[in-house]
């Protein structure tokens, strides 16, 4: 059964975290977050979830609580943006090397500085790295979708990793859309109850976290969180799958747009996504092949299945919604690059940054993109590979 | 309440010999008297601080706790712990735990005066029914003897070196037991290795067995860093607390309690010269540095008696 509504994307995520009914949920507020844990914290004032609230004095400590509440065996989550995500990456690398399977809805906030409010993805992608499962959403549905699926990824026997759900700050995480919710029962139910091996309060069987590891043993502890982390492909299909039996809608590891036949693609994370499946539509309308590839899951990622569904495109644009500061590539273009070098594919590979600090990305941007990776099939001219896209020079 | 010294110290262990803190540390007999405090029947979720006691403690794959036991980072054992603690409230009311836990957070005076601060003093204001135990050597010890907010005036340290134009560190202690207190928490106490450790001991058992957050500031000597034999350290306690430089009291909601108070009040040169981090006090020519270091404990022991009543 689905609910129809219109909510923004913290409303839909906050209403996920309200079906889920977790355990203990501590969080600090930044924008353009602050709305989930407000909203949270009327749902426990109203007595509508048994979870208990600790309102912490930074991130690091919602971070650092969620880690003991977890690993006490409480089904555990947070929620920030930017500088908040920023700092906690001391404490998310041990969430993930503890192997607690913590949910946290980042709303994509530009980092500091300039101090900023609006999106881009330069917070969750500086925790590329920090074996957190990361997920990403086009609109508020794909939101709320992806955190319903959030924890059954996480916990899942093979991979017991925390997962971060992203959306863009302002763009989906505020602006008020058509949704559909999934009935209560159902989530409750999608769900289920979280039962860990192993917690701290376990009376049959004390445990230990967190150990000081010499070399002997760290190089294997981390190998291992590899192999988990790997292991939440398959899971986040599988997952997808039943969530596609409950709800109707399908998800898989990334989706194709027009993809199949074109000779120029896009690939692209987050919100703008729309607006570019806008530009594909208009230009697909005047006959030209062109395609798009939307990132869902970016950790872990899923390199061979992305060069296999860009093996026929002829020239690729890679969107990267932040600096990485290496004069060279955004992280999406790294990734795909990457990927399709180790499968032999070496089409030209325009890499754009977009969009930084919440700069407008339109249809017509879109378009312009377009038009240069065909201008470089006809002219065979790759010219520069890394660019700006609307910057006002 | 009797205090039956045998007793106690033939409770079980819940922090097993074979870890690998030096031998003599003040820490580590901290520690095992805190741990006293819980009664048998209880069991508990220990929360450790990065510190010499974490990583000689549980070296994977061994641990010396026999409790729940779990290491976060350095400044967020506090945080931790209050997470740990919350997770007990909501599993209990849910019928998913069995038995009566109590948490405890241990920190060096590195990971609760300065980095660990800020986790501290929330946990503290959201009043968690947890203990936070700071074990106080007066220095980073487990990076090399650094000093730190609670490292004593004039003590040499390796970022406080005495030197050519360096007498140690320029600076006093901070009073976190006081800080603490401004906290409104319904139990706060000072306390150190003394005579036959009752002090401590009825501290730990009060501290844990209070419904809500309290706080023990516990001095914890280290032989490497305080540079004594390690043979000397209750004798070293003594002097502390005999010179009042570290008054034992606590201060039970909101009401401060002087727990102990010399007949003979020494001059803290006794406690001073034991330790070859003053041994430079102790130089020709120095004299008026002691005189400033005596002045200072005398004035903190004044507001202590006047905040005691006594
Ligand atoms: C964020 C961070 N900064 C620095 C360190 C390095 N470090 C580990 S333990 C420690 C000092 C601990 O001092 P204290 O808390 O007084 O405990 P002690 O070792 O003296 O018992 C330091 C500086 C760290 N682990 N994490
Ligand atoms: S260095 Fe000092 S504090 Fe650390 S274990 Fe040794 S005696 Fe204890
Ligand atoms: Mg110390």
């Amino acid at each position: 059964m689905s609910i129809k509504d219109r909510l923004s994307g913290n409303e839909a995520v906050a209403i996920a975290m309200r079906q889920i009914n977790p355990d203990v949920m501590s969080a600090f507020p930044i924008t353009p977050s602050t709305e989930i844990p407000q909203t949270f914290s009327s749902f426990v004032a109203n007595g509508q979830v048994d979870t208990a609230f600790i309102p912490v004095e930074s991130e690091h400590s919602a971070m650092s609580a969620a880690i003991g509440s977890q690993a006490a065996g409480a089904r555990s989550l947070t929620a920030t943006s930017s500088c908040g995500l920023a700092l906690m990456w001391e404490v998310l690398y041990v969430a993930a090397s503890n192997r607690l399977p913590i949910a946290l809805a980042l709303v994509n906030r530009t980092l500091s500085g300039p101090i900023n409010i609006n999106c881009d993805h330069s917070d969750s992608m500086g925790a590329r790295d920090s074996g957190w499962i990361q997920i990403y959403s086009e609109n508020n549905q794909e939101a709320y979708d992806n955190f319903v699926q959030a924890y059954r990824i996480a916990e899942h026997a093979a991979v017991r990793l925390p997962i971060m759900i992203c959306q863009d700050g302002f763009i989906t995480s505020a602006a008020v859309e058509n949704i559909e919710l999934l009935a209560d029962r159902d989530v409750q139910g999608f769900v289920g109850e979280y039962h860990p091996e192993s917690y701290l309060l376990n009376s049959k069987q004390p445990l230990a976290i967190g150990p000081y590891a010499v070399s002997a043993y760290c190089m294997e502890a981390k190998r291992a969180q590899l192999e988990a982390l790997k292991n939440a492909k398959q899971v986040t299909l599988d997952v997808a799958k039943e969530f596609a039996a409950l709800s109707g809608r399908e998800y898989g590891l990334f989706e194709e747009y027009k993809l199949a036949d074109a000779d120029y693609a896009m690939v692209i994370i987050g919100s703008a996504a729309g607006t570019a499946k806008d530009a594909v539509d208009q230009l697909r309308a005047a006959g030209q092949k062109v395609g798009l590839l939307k990132i869902r899951l970016f950790r872990p990622f899923p390199g061979e299945e992305i060069a296999a569904a860009l093996q026929k495109s002829k020239v690729i644009a890679c969107m990267d919604r932040t600096e990485s500061f290496n004069g060279r590539c955004g992280p999406l273009g790294a990734e795909v690059k990457s990927a399709l070098f180790d499968a032999q594919l070496m089409p030209p590979v325009i890499n754009y940054v977009y969009g930084l600090g919440g700069r407008d990305v339109t249809v017509e941007d879109f378009i312009t993109v377009f038009a240069q990776l065909a201008e470089i099939e006809q002219t065979n001219d790759g010219g520069k590979k890394y660019r700006y896209l609307s910057l006002r020079e | 309440m009797t205090y039956n010294f045998k007793e106690i110290m033939n409770k079980k262990e819940r922090l097993a010999p074979g870890h690998r803190m030096c031998a003599g540390c003040g820490g580590t007999i901290a520690v095992r008297n805190i741990l006293r405090g819980l009664r048998d029947q209880d069991q508990a979720v220990i929360t450790c601080a990065t510190s010499c006691l974490e990583v000689s403690t549980f070296m994977y794959p061994h641990t010396a706790w026999q409790d729940s036991f779990i290491h976060n980072t350095f400044e967020n054992a506090a945080a931790t712990c209050s997470g740990v603690q919350a997770a007990y409230e909501v599993l209990r009311k849910k019928g998913r735990v069995d038995g009566t836990y109590k948490f405890i957070a241990f920190g060096g005076d590195g990971g609760t005066y300065d980095i660990g601060l800020q986790s501290l003093s929330a946990a503290m204001e959201r009043n968690h029914d947890m203990v936070y135990v700071c074990y106080d050597n007066g220095a980073y010890m487990n990076t090399g003897i650094q000093r730190s907010s609670a490292t004593p005036l004039y003590a040499d340290t390796t970022t406080s070196p005495v030197g050519k134009l360096s007498k140690g560190k320029p600076q006093y202690r901070k009073d976190l037991t006081a800080i603490m207190v401004e906290h409104n928490i319904p139990y706060v106490a000072q306390t150190t290795l003394f005579r036959n450790m009752r002090d401590i001991h009825e501290k730990a058992a009060r501290a844990i067995y209070t419904p809500g957050a309290a706080f023990l500031n516990v001095m914890a000597p280290c032989p490497r860093g305080w540079v004594y034999e390690t043979a000397d350290i209750m004798e070293i306690c003594r002097l502390a607390v005999d010179t009042c430089y570290w008054p034992l009291f606590e201060v039970i909601e909101g009401q401060w309690v002087l727990n102990y108070k010399p007949t003979n009040k020494l001059p803290v040169e006794e406690f001073l010269k034991k330790q070859g981090r003053f041994k430079h006090l102790f130089k020709k020519g120095n004299e008026q540095l002691i005189e400033h270091f005596q002045a200072e404990v005398d004035k903190r022991w004044r507001v202590l008696l006047e905040r005691c009543g006594s």
